[in-house]
């Protein structure tokens, strides 16, 4: 590759994108307290340190109970929207579909607060079911532009022709419909979780006093000697996130190649 | 099933009544009251320009679409009400609808999922089925990885393993190119006649219909505007619009005269041509005296070179206005002299036949016979 200020400028970008990701497993196993270079030396005390902290393991449960539930819910919305969406008109579609889609650009902090204000006006307690609503709210979008792509480029007549041939509307369903569109919904469960595991910005206004993982991590953050924990907590579910994507995108091509379609650029 | 017992009830038998079918979506009303009976066994085409209802018709008799009016019989049965699944019709789409995930073998044996056959008599008919269309080794190929003619095939055969009283094929050679398309019409042509099943096809083009079909429903804006076999419908068009539609055909402007006491045929006077007589027959719309046209086909002109003449001395004068060489045949745009535009002809190129040039001086020869007056 020739050395142009086009490839110095796409380097210096990717450097400048990427770069503080790489520190998180650097400093993750340096043998130190302090958050610094020179590296003292490797340890793996501070997964070790992971493996004994009650409060950290109740944060996962929480986030991993919310993340599940929601991916599940927004999906299951999704799918009946996406559905709607692609097969039917009806009055004030586009009107309808924007504001299901609107929530993709609205500002977390604005849903958060909203949120919080309403629970607090219904005099109901916020919780890790709050905080399900929420994220449900804001994974929809995705789950609809994902799903709305699946549905898009299925031919509507192999669903007439599978009722032509004998079929109910039911097993045409099974046997056409969700075989066809199996590949996106595990994309927009993995996208939705994946989503949902990260959130703080919800997750801290309506978690009371069940934190989920972004928001216990925060709270780590007050207390320096806990920095190199947190590094380590950081590295795990950056793994685990890039892991998931990386499996949604998968999901999502084989479904374009069983329907023996073009890709036509992928969601990510 | 009494397929085989339906089969023998000859080819008058209608299979599919249609008593003043309407169509309304919203407002717009896209079937006005179709009526027509369908043959027991024969290749019946719903033809016309898109938005004409052909489509929906059919889906109507498939059962896709509710009708708003009227009644579909299907072998005598009332279809109100009864579900696409539980008609004994197959349909071929026109984007053919080949399910993506499954094999050749699989979509083909699709409607056979239901049936008391064994694995055995599944995996024998479908192997008959894919020989039938010619793509005996095809099975387990991915449905995928089939080029456009195959899928055609392949939905052919996915529709005929069912033995359906009807096959109702929409647009089915649209997607395919020139050459394909014409392989495939022949193909249908004798798969019809070995199955001997009614076929229903819809189609916008009319060469189509009329090489395919025993009998053709010619449809503008929800209405049949003619239903008749190929030929009848190529001679004698009863209107000026089906006339337009189906081949190519001159106009010219002509005059009706007032006919003598005991006549029965029509006396004209058309411009460029000269007086000319017609039988009541070639005047579909009537023959009220005054202004009205009459339609001829280019072949029924012929152009006449030096020492020919026509019989009983009906002949015209004009210029050569075009040429458009075919190879086999050429066409002539020939402005006669009293007439207001040219009018096409087709003469076929043989051996020592000299092809016109451009603005020469030529005299055409014409037969009442084959003429259409239209007011």
């Amino acid at each position: 590759m020739r050395l142009t200020p086009l490839t110095v400028f796409a380097s210096l970008y990717l450097l400048v994108l990427y770069a503080p990701i790489v520190l998180l497993p650097l400093f993750a196993f340096n043998d130190g307290t302090v958050i610094a270079f020179p590296l003292q030396g490797f340890t793996t005390q501070w997964f070790a340190a992971l493996l004994d902290t009650p409060a950290l393991h109740q944060a996962t449960l929480n986030s991993l109970v919310i993340a599940v539930s929601t991916s599940v819910f927004a999906t299951i919305l999704g799918l009946f929207a996406a559905r709607a969406a692609t097969r039917y008109s009806f009055p004030a579609k586009a009107g309808v579909v924007g504001f299901i889609m609107l929530p993709l650009v609205l500002p977390e902090v604005i849903v958060a607060i909203s949120l919080l204000i309403v629970l607090m006006q219904l005099g109901l307690d916020s919780g890790t079911w709050s905080i399900i609503a929420g994220h449900t709210l804001i994974c929809t979008p995705f789950a609809i532009a994902i799903l709305q792509g699946s549905f898009s480029n299925m031919d509507r007549s192999l669903e007439e022709a599978a009722v032509d041939l004998g079929e109910t509307p039911w097993s045409t369903f099974r046997l056409i419909t969700l075989p066809l569109v199996t590949p996106g919904i595990i994309a927009s469960l993995l996208i939705c979780f994946t989503i949902s595991l990260d959130e703080f910005i919800i997750a801290f206004f309506l978690s009371g006093n069940e934190p989920t993982l972004p928001v216990y991590l925060w709270g780590q953050l007050r207390f320096p000697a806990r920095l190199p924990v947190v590094m380590a907590l950081g590295t795990i579910l950056v793994i685990l996130s890039v892991l998931l994507l990386v499996l949604a995108e998968t999901f999502r091509r084989r479904g374009l190649k069983r329907a023996g379609l073009k890709d036509t650029g992928g969601f990510l | 099933m009494s397929h085989s017992q339906t089969a023998t009830q000859g080819k008058t038998q209608p299979i599919i009544t249609l008593e003043g079918v309407q169509k309304y979506y919203g407002e717009y009303h896209a079937l006005r009251g179709i009526s027509a009976e369908i043959r027991q066994g024969e290749f019946f085409s719903l033809l016309g320009p898109s938005g004409c209802g052909k489509t929906t018709l059919l889906r109507a008799i498939a059962g896709f679409e509710d009708i708003s009016g009227g009644v579909i019989r299907l072998d005598g049965r009332d279809m109100e009400g009864v579900p696409p699944n539980k008609r004994p019709t197959n349909m071929v789409f026109q984007s053919y609808a080949i399910f993506p995930h499954m094999s050749v073998a699989e979509n083909v044996g699709f409607g056979l999922r239901r049936s008391s056959m064994s694995a055995e008599e599944k995996r024998r008919a479908v192997g008959e089925a894919l020989e039938m269309v010619g793509l005996g080794k095809f099975g387990a190929r991915a449905a995928h990885a089939l080029s456009g003619g195959q899928r055609q095939r392949v939905a052919l055969a996915r529709a005929l393993i069912l033995k359906p009283k009807v096959l109702l094929l929409d647009e089915p050679l649209s997607a395919l190119d020139k050459k394909m398309r014409e392989v495939m019409q022949v193909e249908l042509i004798k798969l019809q006649r070995e199955v001997g099943i009614t076929f229903i096809l819809v189609t916008h083009d009319q060469e189509e219909a009329l090489v395919m079909s025993d009998r053709i429903a010619v449809m503008f804006e929800g209405e049949i505007a003619q239903l008749d076999d190929p030929e009848t419908l190529y001679r004698r068009p009863r209107s000026r619009r089906v006339a337009e539609f189906i081949g190519m055909m001159n106009f010219l402007p002509a005059r009706v005269l007032p006919t003598g006491p005991g006549g029965g045929r029509i006396a004209l006077e058309v411009a460029g041509l000269g007086p000319a007589e017609l039988e009541t027959a070639q005047c579909p719309n009537g023959a009220a005296v005054g202004e009205a046209e009459i339609g001829v086909r280019p072949e029924s002109l012929t152009v006449l070179y030096e020492g020919q003449s026509a019989e009983g001395g009906r002949e015209a004068e004009g210029t050569v206005r075009e040429v458009v060489y075919y190879g086999d045949m050429t066409y002539y745009d020939i402005l006669l002299d009293g007439a207001p535009a040219p009018v096409r002809v087709s003469m076929r190129n043989m051996p020592g036949r000299r092809v016109l040039d451009y603005g020469a001086r030529t005299r055409l020869a014409w037969d009442p016979r084959s003429m259409m007056l239209f007011s």
